[in-house]
Formats: C-alpha cells, sequence, structure tokens
C-alpha cells in the first residue's frame, strides 16, 4: 500500500538523517576539543595544580572536576584504581571547574586545605561525605564545612585562606582555563593533553591504555 | 476525499515527528538542557508522534479528537514561552526556579529563529492541519 509505504519511507529517512546528524555533530565536538586541547596545551597544566604520583610518570591525566559533582565523586575511586594498576606510570593533575552553585566557595576551601598540605584527605572527604552538603545540585559550603572535622585542619587559618585574593585568584584561573578548553561538564579528563572521544570511563581506560602502550614504544 | 484527509494527518504526523526528532538532538546530542517550558512542550508533542501515527493505518478522522488536545495545549505553553523569550512577560511570573531560565534565548538562528518561535510554528501548523481534517469530516 503506497501510504504505508510513505510513512515507513519518512520514518527511516528521519532516524537516518537524525543519526547522520549525530554521528557529524560529534565527530566535530571532537575534532574542535583536540584543537582546542593542542593550542592550549600550556593552559591545560598549570604549575599550581595539584598533583598526584611520579613526576616523570608516562602517562598524564588532567582531570576537571568539581567537589559538588556526582559523577566526579563515583569517577574519583576509579581514577585511583586505575593508577594503582599501573604503579609509577600515571600521574593526576586536578583542575578545579565549580559549576554547580555555591561549589566555587567549596574549592577555595580545597585550596586552603593544600596550603596545610591536606588537599587530597580534602576532597577524599568532602567526597565520601557529598550527600550531606549538596542539596539539590547546590553547594553548601556551610554544610561542607562541617565535614572537614577529623583532619587535623587548623580551622581558623582555613578560614582566612579561603577568603585570600590569591586564592580566588587561582578559581579564576580555572575556570577560564575551563572555558578556553571547552570544558562544559564535569568530570572532563584529558590524557597526555587529549580529551575524551565520549564520556565513559571505558573510554577513559582506552585513552589511558593507548598513552600507556605508545609510551612502552617509544 | 479520504487520500487528502490522510495527507493532511500525515503531514502533521511528520511536523510532530521532525519536531521531536529536533528536540532530542537539541536536547542529547548537543547537549542543550531543556528548560521548565522546553518540557512542557516535549510532554504535549512527543505523545502527538505516536497518536497521530495510530489514527494514520488504518486512517480514522476521529484522530482530531485525540490530537488537538494535546496540539492546542503544546501551542499555549509554547506562545508563553515566546512571549517570555520576547520580554512581554516578567520573569518572576514563570515557573522556573532553578537550572536552565526559561527566558534565556540558547540559540538563535538567522537572528530571529529560536528555540520556542520553531515549537510555536509547529504547533499551529499542527492544529491547522488537524482543524481542516475536522472541517472536510464535517462537510
Amino acid at each position: 500500500m503506497k501510504q504505508k509505504s510513505i510513512f515507513i519511507g519518512a520514518l527511516v529517512l528521519l532516524i537516518l538523517v537524525f543519526t547522520a546528524g549525530a554521528i557529524l555533530f560529534n565527530q566535530q565536538r571532537v575534532e574542535k576539543a583536540d584543537k582546542a586541547a593542542s593550542q592550549n596545551r600550556e593552559i591545560l597544566v598549570r604549575l599550581q595544580s595539584p598533583t598526584l604520583g611520579n613526576a616523570d610518570a608516562p602517562v598524564h591525566i588532567v582531570e576537571f572536576l568539581d567537589p559538588a559533582c556526582g559523577t566526579c565523586r563515583e569517577f574519583y575511586p576509579l581514577v585511583k584504581e586505575l593508577m594503582a594498576a599501573n604503579p609509577g606510570k600515571i600521574r593526576l593533575s586536578v583542575r578545579h571547574a565549580p559549576f554547580h552553585r555555591g561549589s566555587d566557595q567549596v574549592v577555595k576551601t580545597l585550596e586552603a586545605a593544600r596550603k596545610q598540605g591536606k588537599y587530597w584527605q580534602t576532597l577524599e572527604a568532602l567526597f565520601a561525605s557529598q550527600p550531606r552538603w549538596v542539596e539539590n545540585h547546590t553547594a553548601r559550603p556551610d554544610l561542607a564545612w562541617n565535614q572537614l572535622g577529623g583532619l587535623g585542619l587548623d580551622m581558623g587559618r582555613l578560614r582566612d585562606d579561603m577568603n585570600s585574593p590569591d586564592i580566588a585568584r587561582l578559581v579564576e584561573q580555572d575556570l577560564a582555563d575551563a572555558k578556553a578548553l571547552n570544558v562544559t561538564m564535569t568530570p572532563e579528563y584529558f590524557v597526555n593533553g587529549k580529551p575524551l572521544p565520549s564520556f565513559g570511563f571505558e573510554q577513559l581506560k582506552s585513552l589511558v591504555d593507548d598513552a600507556l602502550a605508545s609510551a612502552k614504544g617509544s | 476525499m479520504m487520500a487528502t484527509s490522510w495527507t493532511l494527518a500525515f503531514a502533521a504526523w511528520l511536523l510532530a515527528a521532525i519536531s521531536t526528532a529536533g528536540a532530542l538532538f537539541l536536547g542529547e546530542v548537543m547537549g542543550f538542557a531543556p528548560c521548565v517550558l522546553c518540557w512542557y512542550q516535549r510532554i504535549f508533542m512527543f505523545p502527538l508522534v505516536f497518536v497521530l501515527a495510530a489514527g494514520l493505518f488504518p486512517f480514522d478522522p476521529k484522530i482530531v479528537r485525540y490530537a488537538l488536545p494535546l496540539s492546542v495545549g503544546g501551542w499555549l505553553v509554547g506562545v508563553f514561552h515566546l512571549l517570555l523569550t520576547a520580554g512581554y512577560i516578567p520573569q518572576y511570573a514563570t515557573p522556573c526556579m532553578q537550572g536552565i531560565p526559561c527566558s534565556q534565548v540558547q540559540v538563535e538562528w538567522l537572528g530571529f529563529v529560536t528555540i520556542p518561535l520553531l515549537s510555536v510554528v509547529a504547533f499551529s501548523l499542527i492544529c491547522g492541519l488537524l482543524i481542516s481534517i475536522h472541517a472536510r469530516a464535517s462537510r
């Protein structure tokens, strides 16, 4: 019947156009991100970014994260496992992208804790207690503050440092770099300067595996 | 007679299907988060694809009774959204509290084509097609 074939033809055509458009758009997005990352290699890693792992490691992961982001919380231990599985081969640098409302204050707390040499403990404590200080995708710095007991932080100094202009500058710098690198969602990873082709832990793992393999080859 | 009514209903279905695909493309592929009003328009548009398709085989002129309330509902939300982005309705009168403000224009093609405009055009055309099917059937 003619009507049926018109209908099915239109349906198939629509699906094909949608799929082709999606593939094309994604390709362009990856190319743009690749280009932005290679043009901005020097802003991808700032000297002051908190870094974990062997300084001579062949694979360098740069992660843009938001302490208030649930997916960042889930991915953090996975990245740590990846590092543990390849001892001495992976270095991790963290950049902050406080996209959640109120989260910039929490990032300032983290930066202030770093001045006391307790950045990673503080980050882990904040991730662990995240459901208690993030409500409806909004960070509550006052509640986050209550999660920092038992870390041995000098809380008076922490509060002073949080409001210091150099820490405000660090937060602004990270946000400006995130914008230049087209980072719009967290977590975002760059492995030796290359962004993820699409979001997912498998994609991160395969990018890391590729980098490890090419480091071994050279 | 029957064939032309079928063609009108098919055109309405095609508009709904293109609008749905477009909304999904903007949201899922390009990553624009839909605002609250966009969600309400989606709620009216997406079922039209299925309701209209069901009325095409075999063709049932009564489809208008089931599809028109959806398209009128969507049209009303769309017009509200359009007036909001154009600045005729103050922001405080809107239901948007969190996330993407509905008054913010995320996409503007050729200087005037925005997502709510496309939505109003699509709902208007679907309403018009459905009303003309009804007019033919009752003649």
